[in-house]
């Protein structure tokens, strides 16, 4: 039956739009092998579908049908419509890396001044340049997973930063994905974030749209790695179009001691999954990871998470909040593993959905498999609608039934805001999120 | 014209009917207590009056300067002039008294077509207010009434009848859970609210806190409907003979 499956349509013709490809695709040699390796083995699943455990809530077959051909590199008009688009997403006193429509836009960067121990490369020019080792680790892929696999065989561009041993970064790091394209098409890119010993560093991804776009897809895979005693403050902001498909993979390791703040918030994309891996490599280190779902329509928001605690004495804290108005669809699959060295790993994840309509839909699906005796883990989950007294509350001291749902709406989501420790980053997301509320209405 | 008039009220909760034919009359300036036993219906009353869902009115009307209140939207009723006291305040987690006092403000003056607030005159009126009620400017950073005592919780709903400047204002067993210090301190607060354009509707069990907020009218209640009126001496009476004579009636 699977077999079947695999040679849909769908197989077809991406097996045509991976030909036409190719020629645009960085790297030869060992990376083009890879890349073909990694293709075979999409080619060989087929697009994940929902009797694969891993995709029973999001069933990519049914959602996407077919993976678009490869966007075209973008040309004046394009850059310029995401030049404009940019305005609203900009965050002042960052450095900013620009892709529009999965190409480096260096008109559209903004990587300000040099600075001791950063380098800021794109993929294309490492893939194109000699330094195997890296190559190697950029195309590295869990090709068991079938979209990272596609990411691995199309990644077209990407950002590759690397910070030396004790560096200590002001400036936020905000790479911005554009989608510009006028006509139905897919973008593929991969980034790489490695923080040496001792770094301090904050990364914010944007994935926006221009007013244009619409029925794109977008494909992103990021490999990130934190040395001993480092900190990584990450931000990731989904406002795709409304009609645009978001693929997106992390894959994260962590050394000593290090520490790894994460927030995520959804708004934008019919339909978005998003599948970071986090491997604990090194005793002590702490994560702790806000995931907000602000969705509406008959939008698809999926995380996936894998908390991986391979080592003992470390700890991990996953919030997970979602508000899902008309018939939108949220999922949260969280998977911990603590493997039989881990002792006294101290692990917790927590899930709250907030229902403002009869027909939203939330999946929890919370897995802990533990194999060490002496460790403290536990999940919770709760779903609801908002709470009719403070509604009444609200409105009894004038304030309009949507305003009173919208000022509850943001206590709920607040909390995880109040987690951005950075205040310009803090009021760019309560502004995101604050456009969603205004075009709810 | 009468501020609020309640004519033969009648109200279901479910399949009980709870207000069997009330009618009230309350003129601006004027302060009448309601009094009356446990289940006599006195809540459902200012919560027929305030809009609050779930009650379904069967029979008669209620006016607020001669228009239909049951036909506004809880906010359009605070935003013409009505505030409810509520017995039981509701902690709102996240949602920072302050934040909460401005949107709440400017949403009503929004809607009466009035200019929103300057912050500046805001903030001083917030700040002269809560003093007088003796509430510490920290406890305005909290989320509303998160963390607050029975007493504060009280203390904030007449911090906002000040700033709201309601014309009528009903106020809910204000007295219960407060000790005789709060009492005090939330009935000299009502009191530095009443004017010649204000109402007042004192709905309490208990004659005690009329000894601070001294009514023009009492009314007693029972079995859901008024069984009897008279001036504040009522009250004392009361005191002494209770509520057992109304409800065997």
């Amino acid at each position: 039956m699977n077999v079947v499956l695999a040679k849909t349509d769908t197989g077809r013709a991406v097996s045509t739009s991976f030909a036409l490809a190719r020629e645009r695709l960085p790297g030869s040699g060992k990376v083009a092998e890879q890349r073909r390796q990694a293709f075979e083995a999409f080619e060989g699943a087929g697009l994940p579908h929902r009797r694969i455990e891993d995709w029973k809530y999001t069933d990519l077959r049914a959602l996407m049908r077919e993976v678009l051909p490869l966007a075209a590199a973008p040309d004046a008009a394009a850059l310029s419509r995401a030049e404009a688009a940019l305005k609203l997403h900009t965050i002042e006193g960052t450095r900013r890396p620009v892709l529009v429509d999965g190409v480096f836009a260096p008109k559209l960067s903004d990587l300000g001044k040099g600075e001791k121990g950063l380098s800021v490369r794109t993929l294309r020019e490492v893939l194109e340049a000699g330094d195997g080792p890296l190559q190697g680790e950029l195309l590295a892929s869990d090709n068991s997973n079938p979209m990272i696999a596609l990411n691995t065989a199309m990644a077209t561009d990407g950002v590759v930063i690397e910070i030396a041993n004790g560096t200590v970064l002001e400036q936020p790091l905000h790479v911005v994905h554009v989608a510009s394209v006028g006509a139905p098409a897919a973008m593929f890119t991969r980034s790489l974030l490695r923080l040496g010993r001792d770094v301090s560093a904050t990364l914010v991804e944007s994935f926006v749209a221009t007013e244009g776009a619409k029925a794109y897809q977008t494909y992103d895979s990021l490999i990130v790695s934190l040395g001993d005693n480092a900190r990584l403050d990450h931000l990731r902001l989904i406002e795709d179009g409304l009609e645009a498909f978001n693929i997106a993979s992390a894959a994260v390791t962590l050394g000593a001691h290090a520490q790894l703040n994460t927030f995520g918030m959804v708004s934008g994309a019919g339909v978005s999954r998003y599948q970071p891996t986090i491997v604990f490599a090194g005793e002590g280190a702490r994560v702790d990871t806000n995931g907000v779902n602000l969705i509406k329509g008959r939008q698809h928001a999926d995380t996936t998470m894998f908390m991986d605690h391979a080592v003992p004495h470390c700890a991990s804290r996953e919030v997970f909040r979602a508000v899902i108005d008309d018939r939108a669809h949220s999922v949260f699959q969280g998977r911990i593993v603590v493997r039989p060295d881990a002792q006294k790993t101290d692990a917790k994840m927590m899930t709250r959905a907030l229902l403002l309509s009869d027909e939203a839909e939330a999946d929890n699906k919370p897995e802990l498999e533990i194999f060490a005796d002496d460790v403290t883990c536990g999940h919770g989950a709760t779903t609801g609608a908002l709470d009719e007294s403070l509604l009444f509350y609200l409105r009894a001291r004038g304030l309009p039934e949507k305003e009173a749902q919208a000022l509850l709406i943001q206590a709920f989501v607040g909390e995880a805001i109040e987690s951005i420790a950075n205040d310009s980053l803090r009021e760019h997301v309560i502004a995101a999120a604050q456009r969603w509320l205004e075009a709810r209405g | 014209m009468a501020l609020l008039e309640v004519k033969d009220l009648q109200v279901r909760v479910e399949d009980r009917e709870i207000l069997h034919g009330l009618s009230l009359t309350v003129n601006p300036g004027e302060v009448h207590a309601i009094m009356g036993p446990n289940g006599s219906g006195k809540s459902t009353l200012s919560h027929v009056i305030a809009g609050k869902p779930g009650y379904e009115v069967t029979g008669g009307q209620i006016l607020f300067r001669g228009e239909d209140l049951l036909e506004m939207a809880p906010d359009e009723r605070a935003a013409k002039g009505v505030f409810l006291a509520f017995q039981y305040p509701v902690e709102i987690p996240g949602v920072a008294t302050m934040n909460f006092l401005r949107t709440a403000l400017n949403a009503q003056r929004k809607a009466r077509g009035e200019s929103e607030y300057s912050t500046p005159d805001f903030l001083k009126k917030v700040r002269e207010v809560s003093k007088s009620l003796s509430i510490p400017q920290d406890m305005l950073k909290r989320g509303v009434n998160v963390g607050f005592s029975g007493g504060e919780k009280k203390r904030n709903e007449i911090l906002q009848m000040a700033l709201f400047e309601p014309s009528l204002c009903i106020l809910d067993e204000m007295d219960s859970g407060l000790d005789i210090d709060a009492l005090r301190i939330a009935a000299d607060g009502v009191n530095a609210l009443r004017s010649s354009e204000r109402a007042m509707v004192v709905i309490t069990h208990y004659q005690r806190l009329l000894n601070y907020i001294v009514p023009d009218y009492v009314h007693v209640m029972a079995k859901g409907s008024v069984v009897k009126t008279g001036g504040k001496e009522l009250a004392l009476q009361l005191e002494e003979s209770g509520y057992a004579q109304f409800e065997d009636a």
